[in-house]
């Protein structure tokens, strides 16, 4: 007993103590030395004025960088030429627009002026579609499996989070590494019998591979988000349910999957919004080969942009429209469900 | 009938069954979790143990999951080490040589206890002797010819500034958003909210042309600046900092505190856990960026890992030794940070990210 006081357990808090206390003085004295010169400011400006002072550096860096561009995108996608430099540009009117929709059949991508944009629009919103589903069903069933009564549910949750942290160049590599011709799948399939599969080859496996491994690394993410929701739910309401006598089935019907709407809403948008923009991690997964079969909008505007050596500015910027206009119309409807104008 | 059996469905996803005693359902929980366990860490395993192999084993079909190794042993006479065999003598005994070189079918081999005598055997007789190895060569060749400390560096730099200066913007503007009336206030909410789902992606060009003409091209600063206001961050906070009694404020302005110091001092503080979460956001998004900084930076010497990377495997031939062992690299500190912090992000983000 006295020799484990004499040990240094009570100098650990007290050293770390001193750490913090070091860098809270640093933050005081930057607090108060900026003070000095803002108290000033506010007997200039009054306190309405510090206001607008407070918005100000965000709404700088949020015009110049974002709204500025926002707009600047309509000067490029009806001016023509490869120069980046507006004063270099002509006007060309819709030709951009015409060129990237002029279809003589929409279902058959070889009939289009601009065939390359119009197989991204269709890859992405197959991906799209498929993906969203595919995650809402496997995030809402891990969440429900995790909301049970079960030990170690924190750890799990992080399991299934893990991967959300990894990059998309991380991730596309890793699968690309594990899904090669001599890869370590293959080499499963040959030992149980099978044949080698040209996993990243052949249009269709890329494709659904693809899918697969954008669930995989984000669903930790959606399952974190609707088990939150699932937690939020009054368990008095499932007490109540079981002096009615309701079932499970009732009970999940009746109580859980209303309750569970909003924050599946939620879910649906915003895996949406983050499926439409897909690239980085298709990008060194497969390069959107083979052929165009993974080949997908954002990667259709950074070929035009950046990657090619004629650069199609205003290609790129009429792509970048179009997918801006459907990703704002997902925002607003989000921003709907979510109810923030009733809040604001 | 049906509803019977749906209630048995149902009561697999139920939270209400009791912890008594171990059903089936709780059996098949807790082995599909386990599956997601195995399927979540199972690759990232796959890509370490792959890290420490030699090129040749990584070619090797079908592959082993240790990183075996074949040994070697240095011979007098010999500049480079050889690779040591197990062979079957004529005599019926088995010895270990060392393989000096091969020539077609046959092998020329030394026993490294007698050098000066040359043995010559069938190249099919041979049985590599191998051991399990966890060897840095691949990180050392890797770091030497990927100059990774550069990448990491910038990384660091990119990711470390950038989190600072979002969670100062986005903190001053959700306090004036949150806490001030005055003209303009809802159109500024309202205008940067509608762009909260609005990624760099859709506009690269123009703000490309920007970045150009700032001249800040191959700069740092063109990856740190532009993202730095960010909506969600914002809304997040602004949100959040709704919660916060107005009471306190006026009780502090009473006391004679300027705006700023209710700001750092009052908002910031009680602020904490918002800010705690778009900490760990920041640090995962610029962490983890790459079409904005690929576009931005075209000097290798200012890559982020993640461009690093990229190019890495751009190159003409795929030196998988040397990727697997750079990604292995590139995850370890994120790896680390969620290590030791997971409760807290996982709960955060559950609690406060989605408000």
């Amino acid at each position: 007993m006295e020799r484990s006081s004499e040990k240094p357990i009570g100098q650990v808090p007290s050293s770390r103590l001193t750490i913090r206390s070091f860098f809270e003085a640093i933050f005081q004295f930057i607090i108060d030395a900026v003070d000095t010169l803002f108290s000033r400011l506010q007997t200039l400006i009054g306190i309405k004025g510090m206001a607008y002072f407070f918005v100000l550096p965000n709404l700088l860096i949020f015009s110049v960088f974002i709204l500025g561009p926002m707009l600047l995108n309509f000067l490029y996608a009806f001016t023509g030429g490869n120069s980046i430099f507006l004063q270099n540009r002509t006007f060309v009117g819709a030709e951009n627009m015409e060129m990237l929709f002029t279809c003589s059949n929409f279902m058959d991508p070889n009939t289009c002026r601009e065939d390359l944009f119009i197989r991204a629009v269709g890859n992405t919103a197959i991906f799209v579609v498929t993906q969203v589903v595919w995650m809402i069903v496997v995030s809402l069933f891990t969440a429900l499996l995790l909301n049970r009564r079960i030990a170690g549910r924190g750890f799990f949750r992080s399991v299934f989070f893990y991967p959300v942290l990894l990059s998309p160049i991380v991730v596309g590599l890793m699968w690309r590494w594990i899904l090669q011709e001599n890869g370590i799948l293959n080499s499963a399939i040959v030992s149980l019998g099978g044949e080698k599969i040209g996993f990243l080859s052949t249009a269709s496996w890329a494709r659904l591979w693809v899918v697969v491994i954008s669930i995989w690394s984000t669903m930790g993410f959606y399952t974190l988000i609707l088990l939150a929701g699932l937690q939020s739910i009054p368990l008095e309401l499932y007490e109540a349910a079981d002096i009615d006598g309701a079932n499970e089935y009732r009970k999940f019907w009746g109580i859980t999957l209303p309750l569970l709407m909003p924050t599946m809403l939620v879910v649906v948008v915003l895996s949406t919004i983050r499926a439409v923009q897909v690239f980085d991690v298709v990008f060194a997964f497969t390069g959107g080969g083979p052929g165009t079969a993974t080949f997908y909008i954002v990667h259709y505007i950074f070929n035009n942009g950046f990657a090619s050596a004629t650069k199609e500015f205003g290609l790129a910027s009429g792509a970048s429209l179009f997918m801006a206009s459907v990703l704002i119309i997902f925002t607003l409807v989000q921003l709907r469900l979510r109810g923030v104008d009733e809040s604001s | 009938m049906q509803n019977q059996s749906g209630s048995r469905i149902m009561e697999f996803f139920s939270n209400t069954r009791g912890v008594s005693k171990l059903h089936l359902t709780d059996i098949l929980t807790y082995l599909y979790l386990f599956l997601g366990t195995l399927l979540m860490f199972g690759p990232v395993l796959w890509l370490v143990f792959s890290s420490f192999k030699t090129p040749g084993e990584l070619t090797r079909f079908p592959p082993r999951i240790a990183p075996y190794r074949q040994e070697t042993a240095v011979v007098p006479g010999y500049d480079d080490p050889l690779p040591l065999f197990e062979v079957t003598m004529e005599d019926g005994s088995i010895t270990t040589l060392a393989r000096i070189r091969r020539v077609g079918l046959e092998a020329q081999m030394v026993d490294p206890a007698n050098p000066e005598e040359v043995i010559r055997t069938s190249n099919t007789d041979l049985v590599p002797i191998e051991s399990i190895v966890f060897s840095a060569d691949n990180y050392r060749e890797g770091i030497e010819s990927f100059n990774f400390a550069r990448y990491f560096l910038n990384s660091l730099v990119v990711t470390i500034l950038a989190t600072m200066l979002t969670l100062l913007v986005n903190s001053m503007a959700a306090f004036s958003l949150s806490k001030y009336q005055y003209r303009g206030r809802n159109t500024i909410f309202l205008v940067i909210i509608s762009t909260l789902m609005v990624p760099i992606s859709v506009i690269l060009v123009p703000a490309f042309l920007i970045i150009t003409e700032i001249g800040w091209n191959n700069n740092l600063l063109g990856v740190i600046v532009p993202g730095a206001a960010t909506p969600t961050g914002v809304f997040l906070l602004r949100q959040y900092m709704l919660t916060i009694p107005d009471e306190l404020l006026d009780s502090a302005r009473i006391d004679g505190a300027s705006e700023w110091r209710i700001y750092a001092q009052i908002i910031l503080p009680l602020a904490a856990p918002a800010l705690a979460v778009l900490t760990i956001f920041s640090v995962m998004w610029r962490w983890n960026d790459f079409l904005w900084p690929k576009i931005v930076l075209t000097r290798s010497e200012l890559f982020t890992l993640q461009v690093g990377l990229n190019a890495f495997q751009g190159d003409l031939q795929i030196q998988w030794h040397l990727i697997l062992a750079m990604t292995v690299l590139t995850i370890l500190p994120i790896t680390l940070v969620f290590g030791i912090l997971q409760k807290y992000i996982t709960t955060g983000i559950a609690t406060t990210g989605m408000k």
